[in-house]
């Protein structure tokens, strides 16, 4: 039976495609970008036990080695995961198919699809193209939020693409030097995905955040807001590619490996998001949203 | 009460509120309604209120006139005849609006008022009709100087509704509050333009249509003041609640306050509507003279009595604290269960009951989910949990819904959305529309970020609060409730629906 560790499931989620989502969270990425806003996604627990005394409400604790999480005693303070070396988190869930569709169902009447994400959800292909098979039985949409560094284009993938309804991409740094600077891997792939994706019709969003003076994020909005532009130009079904800008936010990051100028960095100002935004419109991406 | 020289010479109303405030105490001064000591007692100790409808009732509390009929025929005592065009129309009603009481002697209902207008409203003449729209709410707002004045429109998609939606999202007013009657008929892109206006002005408010029309027989049904779900042509005479927090601590255990405490208070409290109607049909005069009477905007046949109800979570966390069960209602299947149980009880008991005004023996007074007054601290709205123990928005709604069935005037809870909201309006209406398929009627939303907020079931704006929290006077007296309400209630501080 398969199985999968779950940091997180928000079950009605605005952002994460059309409508109300439930938003599954699945444990490890294959990036570690500086600025990641939820760090204790990338690696998986190793029960070290560091968090362990940690925790106020007594929540964790060590059976057989292994570090235990009691959801029910845990006041959701964060203490663990701030202590956490690994950057991991001692709450993740292990899930096997069964569970994971029980709880989509229970909530199956207010959301219009599911839409996974992480860590990197799409390290878990094969556990979520069962999932999506069976989650469209129950007549809701299949939404895949992903960094787009495995080639999807690889026949490996087909059919976790057929299940798969639309994706989201994240574009961080259109520069490969900067990508390599700030995920430790480049971006050909990326920029592979977004074209065959797009091609294929199966593109919902892509998503850059911008992160003033510490990224070029002019020059990543111009290009891919013009990959976009090219791709919705040959598109016929309609459905314009959605170039989602967000606003860098300091909540989550790890200050401990941003040096002390990158610490200073605040949000974006309305103004910058908005003339970017304009740029988009004018490279032919119709659907800009700021967030 | 405040004696007649402190409301002469209160710095922080206006004329008209000075004008009711001593109408009130004229009304007060009479002591004519026959009560049972229980009554009495209970009404001394704050567990019965009447919530200040006065002691000498001399006209119903909620009207709903059947304003289609105003349209099509005009008033002949007013002299009035039908409109022509979208002035005339929007004109008429306002001139017709200023002759319907209430309690607050505002009209707490004002039609359906995209149905009423939408045969003056074309393509030809649309920029007209908007503004001959926003004046007409404008006005509204600046002489119906209270917010339990609610407006409804939909199902249908009208022309006239979409144009009242854009109106109300530019003018951000508190004044007519709005309810979309919301069924299969309705468009997503009416539904959807509601939920935009209600992110920037806390309305319109989703009713879920097929459930109200079964409640009421098929009738035309309004919604009106914060919530209450009456028939057109028809209302309420008088709303009496109980507070069941305090009546809890009247009762030795559970069982004691289901089989002995609670209904005793129901019969006593029937009692007691029965007897506010009498002297509103038998006494005052209102049926026998008033031309909404005279010329059938209005049947007495068609007026029910509202057996309210505030305090469900005290009440049952109390019960619970005596039973030696810590479970919280809202948090805890038990204390949930325990709620519904108490609604069940007090509806059968207003099913069996005979009221002799009713001149149908299947007539019945209407149990409400009364959202409480600025004066209630400690004793949460209808049903609704505690502000600050709500659970996540998907346990509120799956806890709230199975109440819903049971209030056909009136029930509701408020959610209040983060901003993100407004760029994803289609993720707030699959809510609604799983709400309503698990049984929810009635759902009332805002935008966190909004100057006009919804506070318990009507609409205030907060920059009016703080005028008042320096002493000014403002226009509306909803306003002085609404901030009572925030000091005392905590409306403020709902939990934000974000992730």
């Amino acid at each position: 039976m398969r199985r999968a560790k779950i940091n997180k499931i928000i079950k009605f989620s605005n952002v994460d495609g059309p409508g109300n989502r439930m938003s599954i969270f699945f444990q490890g990425c294959n990036y570690n970008c500086l600025y990641c806003h939820n760090p204790e996604t990338i690696n998986r627990c190793n029960s070290c036990g560091a968090c362990v005394d940690s925790c106020p409400a007594g929540a964790l604790c060590i059976v057989d080695s292994k570090v235990c999480w009691d959801k029910k005693l845990c006041v959701e303070c964060d203490l663990c995961t701030e202590i956490c070396m690994r950057n991991s988190s001692p709450k993740t869930m292990d899930y096997s198919m069964e569970e994971l569709l029980e709880e989509i169902k229970k909530v199956s009447g207010f959301i219009r699809g599911i839409t996974v994400s992480g860590g990197e959800a799409t390290l878990n292909y094969k556990f979520i193209t069962e999932l999506f098979k069976e989650v469209k039985k129950m007549g809701l949409t299949t939404f895949v939020d992903t960094n787009g560094s495995l080639d999807l284009r690889e026949d490996i993938y087909s059919e976790f693409i057929r299940a798969t309804d639309k994706f989201m991409v994240d574009m961080k740094v259109w520069d490969e030097k900067a990508h390599i600077d700030l995920t430790n891997i480049d971006n050909l792939i990326v920029k592979k995905n977004i074209e065959f994706l797009g091609v294929l019709g199966k593109l919902y969003e892509v998503r850059t955040v911008i992160v003033p003076e510490f990224l070029d994020n002019l020059e990543t909005v111009s290009e891919v807001s013009r990959l976009i532009g090219g791709i919705n130009s040959k598109n016929q079904s309609g459905e314009d590619i959605i170039y989602k800008l967000i606003k860098y936010r300091q909540v989550g990051v790890r200050k401990e490996i941003l040096d002390e100028k990158l610490l200073e960095i605040s949000s974006p100002r309305d103004e910058m998001m908005e003339e970017l935004s304009k740029l988009a419109r004018s490279n032919g991406v119709e659907k800009v949203i700021i967030i | 009460m405040m004696s007649i020289l402190d409301i002469i010479k209160d710095t922080n109303i206006t004329f008209e509120q000075r004008v009711l405030g001593l109408a009130r105490a004229a009304e007060n001064s009479l002591d004519v309604l026959k009560m049972t000591d229980y009554v009495k007692e209970y009404r001394e100790a704050g567990i019965i209120c009447d919530l200040f409808e006065g002691n000498a009732p001399y006209r119903p509390r909620y009207i709903l006139p059947d304003y289609d009929k105003f349209i099509k025929e005009g008033c002949e005592f007013l002299n009035i005849a039908p409109p022509t065009d979208i002035w005339e129309a929007t004109n008429n009603l306002l001139m017709f609006y200023k002759h319907v009481p209430s309690i607050t002697t505002m009209p707490v209902y004002i039609g359906n008022i995209d149905y009423l207008l939408e045969k003056f409203v074309t393509d030809e003449n649309e920029e007209e009709s908007y503004r001959a729209i926003k004046l007409f709410l404008k006005h509204i707002d600046t002489t119906i100087t209270d917010s339990f004045c609610h407006a409804n429109i939909g199902p249908r998609e009208t022309k006239a509704g979409m144009l009242i939606l854009k109106a109300m999202r530019e003018l951000e007013l508190p004044t007519p509050n709005l309810t979309l009657k919301y069924s299969k008929e309705t468009t997503d892109r009416l539904a959807i333009e509601s939920i935009n206006t209600a992110l920037v002005t806390a309305k319109p408010s989703f009713a879920k249509d097929s459930m109200y029309r079964e409640d009421f027989g098929g009738n035309e049904y309004g919604i009106v003041s914060c919530y209450n779900g009456l028939e057109v042509g028809g209302g309420a005479h008088t709303l009496v609640r109980v507070r069941l927090g305090r009546l809890a601590k009247k009762a030795i255990n559970k069982s004691d306050f289901m089989e002995r405490v609670l209904p005793e208070l129901a019969h006593e409290m029937l009692g007691y509507i029965d007897e506010r109607i009498r002297f509103i049909l038998e006494e005052s005069v209102f049926f026998k003279v008033n031309f909404l009477v005279a010329e059938g905007f209005i049947e007495k046949e068609k007026f029910t009595g509202l057996f309210g109800m505030v305090g469900l979570a005290e009440c049952v966390n109390h019960l619970m604290e005596l039973e030696g069960n810590s479970g919280r209602f809202g948090n805890n299947d038990l204390a949930n269960k325990l709620g519904e149980e108490i609604v069940k009880a007090l509806t059968k008991i207003l099913k069996d009951h005979k009221c002799k005004y009713f001149d149908r023996e299947e007539k019945k007074h209407l149990l409400h989910s009364q959202v409480g007054i600025e004066t209630d601290a400690g004793e949460s709205p209808g049903c609704r949990i505690p502000i600050g123990e709500e659970p996540e928005i998907f346990e509120h709604i799956v806890q709230a819904s199975p109440f819903h069935k049971y209030f056909a005037s009136g029930i509701g809870d408020i959610y209040s959305f983060d901003e993100t909201y407004k760029k994803n309006p289609q993720a707030i209406l699959d809510i609604i529309n799983g709400g309503f398929n698990m049984g929810l009627r009635f759902f009332s939303m805002y935008g966190n970020d909004c100057d006009v907020v919804r506070v318990t079931g009507y609409l205030v704006k907060k920059s009016e609060m703080e005028k008042l929290d320096q002493g000014k006077v403002v226009l509306r007296d909803t306003t002085i409730l609404g901030k009572g309400a925030r000091d005392n209630g905590r409306v403020l501080e709902r939990k934000l629906r974000k992730k």
